[in-house]
């Protein structure tokens, strides 16, 4: 079976002589939901605009679902949905319109452009907006708007460009439970985003890209497995000691109700927990100081550079 | 794309053009007929009476042909270059760049809605200048292949000059510095007989000569070139426009980085 996307030693050069990409070499499984994560400026939005057609590549290859684009380009954009990070619809067009002319660009008849238009105007719950101008919606239901449209061709992988920036917690929430519904039926997604638990929470393989080359490409899984440290915060239930001393363990008082206590990797929280009681301190909740993933990302953007 | 994808993709396009004019028709449709009716009022009316005839026939009917074909001109070429140059300005030109349509679709669904615009504005100013003058349709064949291929032409011009423009200024320079000065001085108000034997032949590389001159044939049966030259002029220049086009979209120039 063809990967969902196949690239490989993709370079691009800008007239002005930067160089984007290095020569990245990457593959996404069909079925997968992948994140592409990088700062600023790393060449995230770079290969989505060379696998999209928007960018013209300087060198490599690109496939999608087996079709070279430089072989069958129109081949290959039949299995691409692409949700941009900048709104790029006229927004003087009602919401129907732009789904039909989209519909339309791919040969798809009016009669089943109209149906699924109902279906994933539902779904995004934008069916009230259907004949509302573009310029009207929040930015979370332009967002949305987007989303229907990328998959108005029902393509078998959808590219999402920093789909969340700007939309409220509730609404990512319910943007989340669609992307996994329709990555459950059998949708490859590719997603960049800078909300690292978002990335966590979605996806199974990550590639992380710094300076137009991918530092790594592995599974969220893998890449966990290799911190070696994790800082956790102690809430207690009665005013904590000036000094806390815990064998084996680095805890330090944060304030009069809080601590802060290393994990080190091997190390067993249960057993810190009971040297707490043991102690005379009870813990009444406990949380990840930081985001792991959060983490691992920067301490490998340290190592790229 | 099967020739059936890429029939409903022309007929989108199609259908997206023409509601986007005639949903502002007081922008686009109106003003031709006011202005028309004000040149018809004061070159055909006021001072056409005091002219007399040119070209064997009364100033007024002289200047309707070249009048029509100059609403013609203006509104095939205004409407490409507005259109796709919004859609560029605006980004919604990457929902047909990420698509599988064609390049020669998306040609044809801009050029076609500029020449519905065109024929649509000829019709109506063609109908005002009933108002002023007898219109007795000399060739009706030539009149229609004339109006279709310039408007083709001048669709496609707009389509380049929306591809090369930065900003809304660089839409209006083109109709503002070169096609309002070519038309004026493409004949559409004298004959160029009256012009001196040198400004006659300069008016010779001028493609709106051939445009009016071979219209003004197919209303009044009268041309100051030869009506065959003239097609193979409008001809040549409308294939080398849509070669030109097509190899901007094909490379991507100034559409993708």
């Amino acid at each position: 079976m063809p990967h969902a996307l196949e690239i490989r030693g993709l370079q691009k050069v800008y007239a002005n002589g930067f160089q984007a990409l290095k020569g990245i070499d990457l593959e996404v499984a069909q079925g997968d939901f992948f994140a592409l994560l990088g700062p600023n400026g790393a060449g995230k939005s770079t290969t989505i605009g060379v696998i999209c057609s928007l960018i013209n590549k300087t060198a490599g290859t690109v496939r999608v679902k087996g079709v070279d684009i430089d072989e069958d380009f129109p081949g290959a954009k039949r299995h691409l949905g692409v949700v941009p990070q900048e709104f790029n619809f006229n927004v003087f067009e009602t919401v129907e319109d732009i789904l039909i002319h989209q519909a339309g660009y791919y040969g798809i008849p009016l009669k089943t452009a109209l149906e699924r238009i109902d279906t994933y105007l539902t779904k995004l719950g934008l069916s009230e907006k259907r004949k509302t101008r573009a310029r009207m919606l929040s930015g979370g239901m332009k967002r949305r708007l987007m989303i229907a449209r990328a998959l108005i061709h029902e393509p078998s992988v959808l590219i999402l460009d920093e789909p969340t920036a700007g939309v409220d917690i509730e609404m990512r929430r319910s943007m989340y439970e669609f992307l996994r519904e329709i990555n459950e039926a059998g949708t490859t997604i590719i997603l960049t985003t800078h909300y690292l638990e978002e990335a966590e929470s979605l996806c199974r393989n990550i590639a992380i890209i710094n300076h137009g080359e991918i530092v790594t490409n592995t599974s969220i899984k893998n890449l966990l497995r290799e911190l070696h440290r994790e800082t956790f915060i102690l809430d207690a239930r009665e005013p904590l000691p000036e000094t806390i001393q815990v064998p084996g363990f680095e805890v330090s008082r944060v304030d009069e109700f809080c601590l802060e206590a290393q994990i080190e990797q091997g190390q067993d929280l249960a057993e810190l927990m009971s040297r707490l009681h043991e102690s005379g301190i009870s813990i009444i909740s406990m949380r990840n100081r930081e985001n792991r993933l959060e983490q691992m990302f920067v301490s490998l953007l340290e190592q790229a550079s | 794309m099967s020739p059936y994808e890429q029939y409903i993709a022309l007929l989108t396009l199609m259908r997206k053009e023409i509601r986007r004019y005639t949903r502002i028709w007081s922008q686009t449709l109106l003003p031709s007929a006011i202005t028309m009716s004000l040149y018809f009022l004061i070159f055909g009316g006021l001072i056409g009476s005091r002219i007399g005839e040119m070209g064997g026939v009364s100033y007024m009917e002289f200047v309707v042909p070249g009048l029509i074909m100059m609403a013609i001109v203006t509104n095939s070429y205004a409407n490409v270059v507005a259109s796709f140059f919004g859609a560029k300005f605006n980004n919604s030109i990457e929902e047909l760049l990420v698509s599988p349509t064609p390049n020669h679709i998306i040609l044809l669904g801009f050029v076609s809605g500029g020449v519905s615009r065109g024929m649509l504005v000829a019709v109506i100013v063609t109908l005002v200048a009933s108002l002023f003058v007898d219109l007795n349709i000399h060739s009706y064949a030539v009149v229609v292949a004339v109006v279709a291929l310039t408007s083709v032409l001048f669709s496609l011009c707009g389509l380049i000059n929306a591809v090369f423009a930065n900003t809304f200024d660089d839409i209006n320079i083109v109709p503002t510095f070169v096609l309002t000065p070519l038309t004026y001085l493409g004949g559409v108000f004298y004959s160029l007989e009256l012009l001196p034997e040198f400004w006659a032949t300069v008016s010779q590389a001028n493609p709106l000569v051939y445009v009016v001159n071979a219209f003004r044939f197919g209303v009044l049966g009268v041309s100051d070139v030869s009506v065959g030259f003239a097609f193979g002029m409008i001809g040549a220049f409308t294939v080398v426009a849509y070669w030109y086009a097509a190899h901007l979209l094909r490379t991507g120039t100034r559409l993708r980085t």
